[in-house]
């Protein structure tokens, strides 16, 4: 239950953190909050040979509007995606679902990058992004790029990151008008990890006919799953209880593929995923019906 | 030989400077290199909430922080929790304190110090929490002796006390 030794570095810049990860490869791990990795590091699962501390590099945390899309800095907490004006504005969707990743205490300490890289598929986070469809900028010593969050999840615990690249910024395109939102799961505890969950966005048009909808769970395969059937049931209808319930048959017949844990089996999971969606999209159609998004 | 990393800090307002090892805990740099053992240490991995402390005044759990990164920062612990009040431990306990001994808040007492840990800024926060508020706020804290319902009242006689 303690840590096998380490070689630390605490970098105070971006810059000499992305020369350290290149210099070390993946020899190294980058530590964000460290809510995830360190338990891990304490079970002696994962046994870095050097970890980059990335807590000093302050240039990372940040949450700010610029033209049409909201900013935030890898190393930005969690606890001030909780908290911060900007989010309820931009994305009541994330507003919504940060109360339900982990505790107070891991909120305060645990940050938005460090759970997008850590990519469990029963966290929160990466389902949020997923269904806002985000973009990701990482950047290495020499290079930067863009990958859509679609792109980015690529299996359990698994990223699209090269070893030397880091997250660095999390970009949230403006939700389109009419836009309603849910986010639903069942816990055994509040805080605890999730046997289901669901981020739904619906989007309608001036006559309520669907334009647009997404649909993504968490905990129910290798990584954010992404209902495409069952979104595609919706568009182009005005989303009646039927129409509903067939998107859910959808996503929670064939779509999601969970795989059960000690205190859920599969099929108990894809009950949790039908109910959760008809009650996640029947929330959304009605804030998309009220417009309450600015 | 592991190298050493040298660390400052504040913890209850009292500064120390010591050298550790970067794999050494929070949790264990407290209770071992300090003597401050009313940290507790339940789980190791984040889950029990025993090992809660304020970490620059926001609650966080000490098995999930090395004590290297502590460097510059300033910890809270339990034994801090009277003196912040009146300044002086001797003059006794904490409100907060007060009313978990007097609501009958805690059993065999191993949870307590996280617990406690955890309601100081809830409380700060939330002066007038709802019972379902003051639930979820120590949804992070593991008890297996109360059943919580003590807790909870704990919690809302201290906040009458605080208010």
């Amino acid at each position: 239950m303690k840590p096998a030794p380490f070689d630390y570095h605490v970098p105070d810049s971006l810059e000499k953190a992305l020369d350290l990860l290149h210099e070390y490869g993946d020899q190294a791990k980058l530590l964000a909050g460290g809510q995830s990795l360190v338990p891990a590091m304490n079970f002696r699962v994962v046994q870095p040979s050097i970890l980059i501390d990335l807590n000093r590099v302050g240039e990372l945390g940040y949450i700010r509007e610029e033209d049409s899309v909201l900013r935030i800095g890898a190393m930005t907490r969690e606890r001030q995606l909780e908290f911060d004006p900007l989010i309820p504005r931009w994305s009541p969707l994330l507003e919504e679902a940060m109360p339900h990743v982990a505790h107070p205490q891991i909120r305060n300490r645990g940050t938005l990058g460090g759970s997008l890289a850590n990519a469990d598929p029963a966290a929160e986070l990466p389902v949020i992004m997923l269904a806002l469809g985000a973009r990701l900028k990482a950047r290495s010593a020499s290079d930067e790029r863009w990958i859509d969050a679609q792109d980015f999840f690529s299996g359990m615990f698994t990223t699209d990151l090269a070893p030397d690249e880091i997250l660095v910024e999390i970009e949230l395109p403006a939700n389109p008008p009419r836009t309603g939102w849910s986010f639903m799961e069942v816990a055994p505890r509040a805080g605890d990890y999730a046997l289901m969950g669901v981020a739904a966005l619906v989007t309608l048009d001036e006559n309520g006919v669907c334009r647009q909808a997404r649909l993504v769970y968490l905990n129910a395969g290798d990584g954010p799953v992404d209902a495409n059937d069952a979104a595609a049931i919706l568009k182009g209808q005005v989303p009646g209880d039927d129409v509903i319930e067939s998107a859910a048959d959808s996503a929670s017949q064939t779509e999601i593929n969970p795989f059960g844990n000690v205190h859920t089996s599969p099929e108990f999971q894809r009950h949790l995923a039908n109910v959760l969606t008809k009650k996640a999209l029947k929330q959304a159609v009605k804030r998309a019906s009220e417009d309450n998004l600015q | 030989m592991t190298q050493l990393h040298p660390v400052a800090l504040k913890v209850n307002g009292i500064p120390y400077k010591r050298e550790v090892e970067s794999r050494l805990l929070l949790s264990d740099f407290l209770r071992h290199e300090l003597g401050l053992t009313g940290t507790h240490v339940g789980c190791e991995h984040g889950v029990c909430g025993a090992c809660t402390i304020l970490f620059d005044g926001q609650s966080m759990r000490s098995c999930l922080i090395f004590a290297v990164q502590a460097n510059g920062h300033s910890i809270m612990t339990v034994e801090g929790l009277a003196s912040s009040h009146s300044g002086r431990p001797e003059e006794g306990l904490h409100p907060l304190q007060q009313a978990f001994w007097e609501a009958h808040g805690l059993q065999c007492g191993y949870c307590t110090p996280g617990i406690l840990m955890t309601m100081i800024p809830f409380l700060e926060q939330n002066p007038s929490p709802t019972e379902d508020e003051i639930r979820h706020a120590l949804s992070g804290n593991l008890c297996r002796c109360t059943g919580y319902q003590h807790i909870v009242d704990a919690v809302k006689l201290a906040a009458e006390k605080m208010r």
